[in-house]
């Protein structure tokens, strides 16, 4: 049995449907309709993908790999676009369509009084029917569609709030940082198309064997295994669209954006899309030691480090955001070392809980009438129960707690990376190791900051009806308000806000025990996964596996991740439930470490110096001397000079004296008379005079 | 009809023009409606060539000869080619949407500016179709008067100075381009194309015929160094004059390439090939930066078309890199399919981003970037249009921007993975300065009150953005037809420059 076509094509264009009608036709549909038919696109892509899922899983179907149509046809050379849908495909299929489903339904309550409702709807749809085209992808040419396609999205999401000169700032810089990606993401794809002679998954990967022993000259007298140009290439472009350092400073910027659009795009699905390419290209990465450890080496540095800078962070999105970054290097990490399913699993948990750990954050903002501050926070528990809750699960998954989904994913990442005996597994060891204590620093003071310990704002009621309209236009109204001063309490956010809630709360406490076993240790992935029987890190922890119940109760064990949690615990519980000027104490001991972090390393700083501000130098030294200096001014307007300046000299020799004809006359004739007399002999020689 | 196609199709807009200009500018609406009868009666007749082509087949058809100049043997020859219909196709097309964008935009002696628009029109299909080198000479120099009246009539402050560069610029250029060809007749007494690509040439022969046409088309595609002169006709030419010398005229500089270089001096060609490419890849990194830094809108977009245009000389060049270096067809191929479709489709992009701002500047009579910000405040449809042909511009897949660097960049790699670095430099830069330009321009708060009295576009400039926007899309989401159009003729032309002549 196979899969239906018309199903997969409904899948991929019933969200691009929505996104039309609601685009253009929204005047007439109204709000209402718009999202009507958005939500009922998306919901339908969800529905069948589910049934997808199923038929994979339980079905018996086979995976599905066809063509749709032919783009271009250039000799012997194919461009189609077609889908391959095999079981990965088919997990990024329900994480993304669940996932948006619910925010779709979520941005009815936090995008209700914007002016932007309809474009937003229509944006998001878009964005979804993009990314799948991108998971469903068979061939490298549509994977760049979909990769580019995506980031368009995002472009014009994070500029959402087109007025706000950092959303605008934000959303050139996200799309600039994101084509360097791309830049190598190309140059992947065109090393793949020279080594392996076509675009299309299936036969680049059973060619992909014959790379070994090839190489490229980079530069006379150098030559580069080609599996390993071809793999980093290709990961560059992961690290653009995945935000891995040194790639990764577009991604807390994108925090612009609304929020429910950070939730999908910015956590649990567009950012994964590199984790995702990577993974779909393990036959090519398995090829490359090398290119292993460089991925892993990134990994490893992005969750450690941009991780340290989340503590610091007062926005409630942004520890959300940094947290993001660290988790995408968990994911990578976990490619590094070969453990690709791994890295798809923790990508699938991570979608849950970090989409849930967003929206929360979201419906967090929305009862502080959009303020992000965490300092003017506090308390919020017993105001709104359910987003208090489910956030909480959703933090103890991002921690690794043992049970919850999180746990299941992060844990068997850093076993992993404790199994691996790759070139720098020690420090992407200890990086992890690291990182898990970091993850829970951010998280418990996120979580004590925001919903426990004193109220750190004040309710002023009936603060004058006239602020009502700032509301309308709440995302100008940021520099108004007083921070910390509110007109009414916060109170929990309507049923369309806190449904999305408790919908991801379920699968980020679940689902990790009930899938652990077959997707990561039984071989789930089957084919769509490939990997050499010496790098089989996973393969390993799996005989070391018995069962989700054992694996959690020895997750408890203090010696490994849970240790670092619990002392995160007592830590932050510490500090921010007993003794909160322990924080300002502690921030003033170090003051040089909270710098740089506040900072954040200089690297914006350092990127916008040298590209944006030198980008421009050069463009105007460029400008100035090359077009204007020498082309125009010496070449151009220098030879019409000189023409000018002949002219001005030959126009006096014909001053029109007869005297002066009459001397040049002379003068002519005697110059012919001595070069007569001089070269006469040869001249009659040679024929050229007359006799 | 069929027979002579393509006379009817040079001499039907040529001919149309003589009633536009007798309607005077006392009735300047039947000028206006005339020439509009006249671009959509040439664009309908091109369809035909749809027809009448057969692309399996390939080859020159349609051919129609006489004899012009008995006493030196010169033909008025005519033939199309997959490439030469394609490129007529865009130039029918985008001579519509001139001719309605125009509308009551020229207010100045319109039905003067209409019927030059439509002799234009004639004569650039007559260039693409000439298939007699004299012929093409011939309406490769005429072409420069339409145009010279265009911007010195309805130009900007500064057209007498525009006109006169790209005047002396081109002609400049064309004059070698007439000593080559004399110094072909002289060997092989015709201007027969077909013969002179057959015409034996020594190494030295064809060194000199090469540069001569080199310096020709050059100027005209334009590359690195010649280009300056784009930016200031740009500049100061009406919209619809930008709109046509950006869409159509800068392919003659690539087609003659196509035409002239390779067929006749083949063995020169490789050998300075890496001129060429270089030039081009300089073209895309240097006038990359050169563009980021442009305070004027059209200046900006005429130079984000140099750097578009590297991508065509590029794709030609480095065919001889794959075919006769590695006799790597397939990836020739691909390399000269993307030359050509990024041709067509920058005669989109360029013309649709010149008839962008050619909107604003109706409404606010400034190119300057800095007198702009928060158009999408006051015009949203406007700025859907405009963020398409933006994306289109910086080579979104999707998009038609993408197709042909997409082939350029894959063949490149395959000729020599340098190139193809800095070739994807513009998947940097290009965004750079294209959204750059979005920023400025589009998004953010209305700062200047100006801005805040513009008016949403109306139907008429709905419908050329629309059909821009038709065009791009078409081609982004399914180029194989317009490639399955040219393939014969581009792989004929692969073959035909892998043989040596000497």
């Amino acid at each position: 049995m196979g899969l239906s076509t018309s199903i997969l094509l409904t899948i991929a264009l019933a969200p691009l449907v929505g996104c039309v009608l609601a685009g253009f036709l929204g005047k007439f549909l109204g709000r209402a309709g718009s999202h009507t038919v958005t939500i009922l696109g998306v919901a339908i892509s969800c529905a069948l993908s589910f049934y997808v899922l199923y038929q994979l899983t339980l079905g018996g179907a086979e995976t599905y790999n066809q063509n749709i149509y032919t783009w271009f046809q250039i000799g012997h050379f194919n461009a189609s676009v077609g889908f391959l849908v095999d079981r990965l495909t088919a997990m990024m299929l329900v994480v993304v369509s669940f996932v948006s489903l619910l925010v779709h339904v979520y941005t009815i309550g936090y995008m209700a009084d914007d002016d932007g409702y309809k474009r937003f709807f229509s944006y998001i749809s878009l964005f979804t029917f993009s990314m799948f085209m991108l998971v469903m992808s068979n061939n490298f040419m549509q994977l760049f569609f979909g990769w580019e396609a995506v980031g368009l999205v995002s472009y014009l999401l994070i500029g959402f709030w087109y007025k706000r000169p950092t959303a605008i700032f934000a959303n050139l810089k996200a799309f600039l940082v994101n084509r360097v990606g791309d830049f190598g993401f190309l140059l992947g794809i065109a090393a793949v198309l020279y080594f392996l002679g076509t675009l299309d998954y299936a036969t680049a990967f059973d060619s992909a064997p014959s790379l070994i022993g090839k190489t490229l000259q980079i530069t006379a007298g150098t030559q580069w295994d080609a599996a390993t140009v071809i793999c980093i290439c290709l990961f560059i472009g992961a690290m653009g669209k995945s935000a891995q350092v040194p790639l990764h400073v577009w991604l807390p910027d994108s925090m612009e954006g609304p929020t429910p659009i950070s939730a999908l795009i910015h956590a649990a699905t567009m950012v994964t899309a590199g984790i995702f390419m990577v993974a779909r290209m393990s036959p090519l990465f398995e090829l490359s030691q090398s290119a292993l450890s460089f991925v892993m080496v990134i990994g490893a540095t992005t969750a450690l480090f941009t991780g340290l800078i989340g503590i610091v962070q007062n926005d409630i999105k942004r520890v959300v955001a940094y947290s993001t970054l660290s988790q995408l290097g968990y994911m990578t990490v976990a490619l590094g070392v070969s453990a690709y399913s791994g890295a798809v699993y923790h990508l699938m948990t991570h979608a849950f809980f970090k989409a849930l750990l967003f929206l929360g954050a979201g419906s967090v903002i929305i009862a502080m009438h959009h303020e992000q501050d965490m300092r003017y926070m506090g308390g919020l528990r017993k105001y709104m129960p359910i987003t208090w809750i489910t956030m909480w699960i959703g933090s103890l998954a991002l921690c690794g707690v043992p049970f919850f989904s999180g746990f299941y994913s992060k844990d068997a990442i850093i076993e992993a990376v404790g199994e691996s005996h790759r070139w720098g597994s020690h420090y992407a060891y200890f990086c992890v190791m690291a990182g898990a204590l970091v993850t829970s620093l951010y998280t418990f003071r996120q979580m004590y900051l925001t919903f426990h310990g004193k109220e750190r704002f004040t309710v002023v009621a009936h603060h004058g009806h006239a602020h009502h309209d700032a509301h309308d236009d709440h995302h100008d109204d940021h520099g108004h308000h007083e921070p910390g001063v509110l007109e009414h309490a916060p109170k929990e956010s309507p049923w369309v806000v806190t449904l999305p809630l408790v919908l991801l709360a379920i699968p980020s406490l679940l689902v990790g025990f009930f899938t652990v076993g077959p997707m990561l240790f039984g071989g789930w992935f089957g084919s769509a996964i490939h990997v050499d029987e010496a790098n089989n890190v996973l393969g390993e922890l799996g005989q070391k596996f018995h069962g989700s119940l054992s694996m959690a109760l020895h997750g408890f064990s203090l010696i490994g991740p849970f240790g670092l949690v619990l002392l995160a615990f007592v830590i932050q519980t510490y500090i921010y439930l007993f003794n909160p000027s322990m924080a300002d104490k502690i921030k003033s001991a170090l003051k040089p470490l909270w710098t740089v972090l506040d900072r954040k390393y200089w690297v914006d700083d350092v990127y916008f110096a040298v590209f944006a501000r030198g980008g421009l130098k050069l463009g105007r030294l460029f400008w100035k001397a090359g077009d204007t200096a020498v082309i125009d001014d010496t070449m151009v307007n220098g030879s019409v000079s000189l023409i000018h300046r002949v002219a001005a000299m030959t126009r006096r020799l014909q001053s029109g004296y007869l005297y002066h004809y009459a001397f040049a006359m002379i003068l002519g004739l005697i110059l012919l008379l001595g070069g007569y007399w001089f070269f006469g002999s040869g001249l009659i020689g040679s024929g050229l005079v007359g006799q | 009809m069929f027979n002579h196609l393509l006379s009817l199709l040079i001499w039907l807009p040529v001919a149309g023009a003589i009633p536009v200009l007798l309607a005077g500018s006392a009735r300047p609406n039947l000028a206006r409606w005339l020439s509009l009868l006249v671009a959509v009666l040439t664009f309908v007749v091109s369809l035909f060539l749809l027809v009448q082509y057969n692309p399996d087949t390939g080859g020159m058809q349609l051919t129609e000869s006489y004899l012009w100049i008995a006493s030196w043997g010169v033909h008025y020859g005519l033939a199309v080619d997959g490439i030469s219909v394609a490129l007529i196709l865009m130039t029918t097309f985008v001579g519509i949407l001139v001719i309605a964008g125009a509308w009551e935009v020229i207010q100045d002696r319109p039905h003067q500016y209409m019927a030059a628009m439509l002799i234009l029109e004639g004569l650039l299909i007559g260039v693409f179709c000439a298939t007699d080198a004299l012929l093409f000479y011939a309406l490769f120099e005429a072409i420069l008067i339409p145009m010279f009246i265009l911007i010195g009539i309805w130009g900007g402050p500064r057209r007498v100075y525009a006109t006169l560069k790209f005047f002396i610029y081109t002609f400049f250029g064309s004059v070698f381009m007439l000593i080559a060809l004399l110094y072909l007749y002289q060997k092989a007494h015709t201007f027969d194309l077909a013969t002179l690509a057959a015409l034996p040439l020594t190494l030295k022969e064809q060194s000199w015929i090469f540069f001569a046409f080199l310096i020709a088309f050059a100027i005209k595609v334009p590359m690195v160094p010649v280009h300056t002169w784009l930016p200031d006709a740009h500049v100061e030419a009406p919209t619809g004059g930008s709109v046509v010398l950006a869409a159509v005229m800068l392919k003659i500089g690539g087609y003659g390439f196509l035409r002239f270089s390779l067929p006749i001096v083949p063995d020169a060609s490789e050998h300075f090939a890496w001129v060429v490419i270089a030039l081009s890849l300089i073209a895309v990194v240097y006038i990359g930066y050169v563009a980021l830094v442009q305070e004027d809108m059209k200046k900006l977009v005429a130079y984000s078309s140099v750097a578009h245009m590297g991508f065509v000389t590029l794709g030609i060049f480095i065919a001889f890199m794959l075919v006769r270096g590695s006799a790597n067809t397939d990836m020739a191929q691909l390399g000269m399919q993307g030359a050509m479709i990024q041709m067509i489709s920058h005669g989109f992009v360029s013309g649709a981003m010149f008839t962008c701002i050619g909107v604003l500047y109706d409404r606010m009579h400034t190119r300057s970037i800095k007198d702009y910000g928060g158009v999408i405040n006051v015009m949203p449809w406007f700025g859907f249009f405009y963020v398409l042909f933006a994306m289109a511009n910086c080579g979104l897949p999707g998009t038609s921007g993408f197709v042909g660097e997409f082939m350029v960049i894959l063949a490149s790699f395959s000729a020599n993975p340098w190139i193809a670095v800095f070739a994807a430099f513009t998947l940097i830069i290009g965004a750079a300065y294209t959204l750059w330009l979005v920023k400025r321009v589009l998004w953010g708060d209305i700062t200047n009150p100006h801005v805040a009295e513009m008016k949403e576009i109306n139907g008429r400039e709905t419908f050329v953005l629309v059909a821009f926007a038709a065009a791009v899309l078409a081609l982004g989401i399914w180029p194989q037809p317009l490639v399955h159009l040219m393939d014969s003729s581009v792989s004929q032309l692969v073959h035909q420059i892998a043989i040596h002549k000497i």
